[in-house]
């Protein structure tokens, strides 16, 4: 056995949790992670309050009458496929491969712009027939809800333009990667996010 | 132009306030006047504002924490003079619009921003020095938090002066709280200035988790940690899973005040009782936030001032994180009253009860350990005997309050305060103070004043009891929370005795500035130059005092809990960790303004949405962003401390085997 292979043992042989302080890539991820858990109990919060007033729509239109399943169904599949090329994306950024790199963030921004967009048709259109937020708390909850997802979107929208600035004036240094790292993370968060969204908001209207 | 903002919003027909606004205006002038005839603008911006050192991160926390007690200590000497004046035909000297927003003040600030910033401060500036590493995961962030926290205080403050602050209560339940009731900007001022802080709340519980699990002394695991990293670790656990829930609601009730929504309305299917559910979803885990890190400075003052191990370490581990779940479980005990039914009430009543069975855990082990132990009877010590007497009683009134049919007698009676000011000061108050006279040799290099701190623990006790058994009476004699008046003078002896104790806690309060000031003065007879000036068990007390910058020349390793006391057995037998080595270049964090700019542009948003001015709101924001993308684009995160200053630095102050 060669020394090397020796040091792999005996690293190996010590717990994870007693080799002292982590590499700060991992801390950086680690972070995040916790940092997501915290988001995500917020769209619990507002998860909670749409479930207690969905039923609330005071005379005014409900869930079944507004929601468009094919169109939810376009945007869910922006959404999902933008999770794939972020995918890429990120193999690209562990190579360091910077067309690539910015090929598939591009397809990524694209693919969530769209999905933005059809969101605020659909919002502008529920506002135009008087469905806005503050005609019921079914509404109010509503847009809370789904806009705080978009809103989610909408920064990591900004946050992927910022991170591809950074690729360009600084390359590929650890920082830039935990950066994507992270980035990945959140917009994969969003998506898991929004599967909830659609469950229970929008198919949840057709029960 | 600027929105509501008019001179009207500045209450000059209200003497009570211009004179205290005048007295705090002048204070702060003169402060500010005498820094920059001293020209100490340099020192205070290169060592502490743009500091991301945790030690200086968390004595600021400290620091703002006391002066904040003593802003909220005011309003409670406001309330307790009007309650001993007013009753039957006398009114009192404060009107009853002016008396809501000074209790809402009260408990606002003392939750937010006394017991917070004084719980956070103590993890800060503790955690890293007893998991013996170099920093907090996440520097410049931890530099941020605090200066968000900062930012929360000072709006607070603010609408003592400009405007007013809400009148609803610290917790601000809707409908109240709604525009339809509270149109003017006090409720406002209490929504932002909470986002603000509590984000900053937040980002200090990942920070501070983060470190915990993931940057360890080498050997350091979960069995080795201090029982305070333990404790911090279930309360930071509570801050990221409960403060998003506060973030949330806060959310819901300012769309609904801002943007015409009916979360929690009357009208259009809004639901009030929703807003309370949640609020108590943040609320009763933020009570353990609080009183988990206050219990593991009393589980490190026992044992070192006994001289023994933390009795049933493993038992108080249990007990600490069965806490942290059974936390998210009773939220629905602070409203019995709301008519869940006899089910609901009966489970969340059984869960309240079997909070008490852990904690009574603690304190036999608390006992066990003082039992058969050498005790030096310092004022740590004094503060530790303090809270196990009150907390106890503390407890039982709680346990007696968890039953939903005596609930539906005593709920919001004064009996109610009198039990969460039992808990709050006898817990967490003097667990901090605790945590103060404990630890302040090791942050400042000097111990505090000894026979002050106990005139101060004294004032505190027998303060408190005066101050607050008379309320359990009244509260059982029908006198409810949250009045400004009463009508049957029988109350009123009981009043006075109140009275009396909170001028005695005045006293204590006053004492801790005498203290202070004659502990500076008496530094050089104090000094603590062995860095383990109360013969210490865990790792904070292997570094000098205060520890450098870097914290630890070589990264200590541990094999067992209380790991100093076993390297100090160890010493002269085994090999001194120092003496072998050569010191190696260490990497610290550099200094960083990140966190005092963005607190800039935060009050500057803040304030215009609390007053409508959306230019202002907008620059705030536009601001906050410019220097989030200078921070991004910032690569010189860090400064090299060279081997040969740490070498010298160790010559200086570290232990003595190393000079041999």
């Amino acid at each position: 056995m060669s020394a090397a292979e020796q040091a792999l043992v005996t690293a190996d042989a010590v717990p994870l949790s007693l080799r002292g302080p982590a590499p700060k890539r991992v801390v950086a991820g680690y972070g995040f992670w916790l940092f997501l858990l915290s988001d995500i109990v917020i769209f619990a919060a507002l998860f909670a309050a749409y479930a207690v007033l969905s039923g609330e729509n005071a005379g005014g239109p409900t869930a079944a009458e507004l929601f468009d399943k094919k169109h939810v169904l376009v945007e869910t599949a922006c959404l999902l496929a933008s999770s794939v090329t972020c995918g890429f994306g990120s193999l690209a950024v562990q190579s360091g491969d910077r067309t690539s790199t910015y090929f598939w963030m591009a397809v990524t921004f694209i693919l969530g712009a769209t999905f933005l967009s059809l969101e605020v048709g659909e919002f502008s259109h529920m506002l135009s027939i008087g469905a806005g937020p503050s005609r019921s708390a079914f509404l109010s909850a509503f847009f809370t809800l789904v806009g705080t997802h978009g809103l989610h979107v909408t920064l990591g929208l900004c946050w992927l333009i910022v991170m591809l600035l950074q690729v360009a004036t600084l390359g590929f240094p650890p920082m830039v990667r935990r950066r994507f790292f992270s980035f990945g993370l959140f917009w994969h968060a969003l998506d898991i996010v929004w599967i909830g969204v659609f469950t229970i908001v929008y198919l949840g209207a057709h029960l | 132009m600027f929105g509501r903002l008019t001179w009207a919003a500045i209450p000059f027909d209200q003497p009570v306030v211009m004179i205290a606004a005048g007295t705090v205006g002048f204070v702060i002038f003169c402060v500010l006047a005498l820094v920059t005839v001293k020209g100490w603008w340099p020192y205070l911006w290169r060592e502490w504002i743009t500091s991301v050192d945790h030690k200086r991160i968390g004595v600021m926390y400290i620091f703002l924490a006391l002066l904040m007690l003593v802003r909220g200590f005011s309003d409670a000497m406001l309330m307790r003079s009007q309650l001993a004046m007013a009753a039957g035909h006398a009114h009192g000297y404060l009107p009853p619009e002016h008396y809501d927003q000074i209790f809402s003040a009260h408990g606002t600030i003392m939750i937010f921003f006394v017991a917070m910033p004084f719980v956070v401060g103590l993890m800060n500036f503790v955690l890293p020095l007893q998991l013996g590493v170099r920093d907090v995961a996440f520097p410049v962030l931890n530099s941020v938090s605090f200066w968000l926290t900062a930012a929360g205080v000072l709006l607070v403050n603010v609408s003592l002066v400009v405007g007013e602050f809400a009148r609803t209560g610290w917790l601000a339940y809707p409908p109240l709280s709604e525009i339809a009731y509270s149109p003017g900007v006090g409720v406002d001022y209490y929504l932002w200035s909470l986002q603000i802080s509590g984000l900053g709340t937040l980002l200090s519980g990942i920070n501070l988790l983060t470190t915990i699990l993931k940057l360890r002394a080498p050997g350091m695991g979960y069995r080795q940690m201090p029982i305070f990293c333990w404790t911090a670790l279930a309360s930071n656990l509570l801050i990221v899973a409960s403060f998003p829930i506060l973030t949330a609601t806060f959310a819901m009730l300012l769309l609904d005040r801002y943007g015409g929504f009916h979360f929690f309305t009357n009208d259009l299917g809004g639901n009030p009782m929703m807003y309370v559910n949640l609020i108590w979803c943040w609320g009763h885990p933020e009570v353990y936030i609080l009183i988990l890190p206050a219990f593991g400075v009393f589980s490190e003052v026992v044992a070192t001032f006994s001289g023994k191990p933390l009795f049933g370490r493993r038992s108080m581990i249990m007990a600490t994180m069965v806490i942290c779940v059974l936390s998210f479980l009773v939220w629905l005990h602070h409203f019995f009253t709301m008519g869940a039914g006899a089910d609901v009430n009966a489970f969340f009543g059984v869960m309240t009860m079997i909070i008490a069975v852990p904690t009574g855990v603690k304190i036999f082990n608390w006992l066990f350990t003082l039992y058969g132990g050498r005790i030096r009877f310092t004022v740590p010590v004094l503060w530790t005997i303090g809270f196990m007497v009150t907390f106890v009683i503390g407890g039982m009134t709680g346990v007696l309050m968890a039953i939903p049919p005596a609930d539906f007698v005593l709920h919001n009676s004064l009996f109610l305060i009198a039990h969460f000011h039992n808990v709050a000061i006898g817990g967490v108050v003097f667990g901090v103070m605790a945590g103060i006279s404990y630890w302040f040799p090791k942050a400042f290099g000097y111990t505090l004043n000894e026979r002050l701190g106990k005139a101060v623990f004294w004032c505190w006790f027998f303060g408190f009891y005066l101050a607050f058994m008379p309320l359990y009476v009244l509260g059982l004699m029908g006198a409810t929370r949250r009045m400004q008046h009463y009508s049957n003078t029988h109350w009123q002896p009981l009043m006075l005795v109140a009275l009396a104790g909170a001028i005695l806690i005045l006293l204590g309060i006053a004492l801790t500035g005498v203290q202070l000031a004659v502990s500076i003065r008496q530094r050089e007879r104090n000094r603590d130059v062995t860095g383990d000036p109360w013969n210490g068990r865990t790792l904070e007390w292997s570094t000098p005092s205060p520890p450098p910058a870097w914290n630890f020349s070589f990264l200590p390793q541990v094999d067992r809990a209380d790991a100093f006391w076993a390297i100090k057995q160890q010493r002269g037998t085994a090999q001194d960790r120092n003496v072998k080595r050569s010191y190696q270049t260490i990497q610290v964090p550099r200094n960083n303004p990140t966190g005092f700019f963005l607190a800039f542009f935060a009050v500057l948003l803040g304030f215009s949405l609390i007053w409508r001015i959306w230019w202002g709101a907008g620059l705030g924001l536009l601001g906050a962003i410019a220097i989030c993308l200078i921070q991004a684009w910032r690569t010189d995160g860090e400064v090299e401390v060279p081997g040969e200053k740490i070498a010298a630095f160790e010559r200086l102050h570290g232990p003595k085997e190393s000079l041999a």
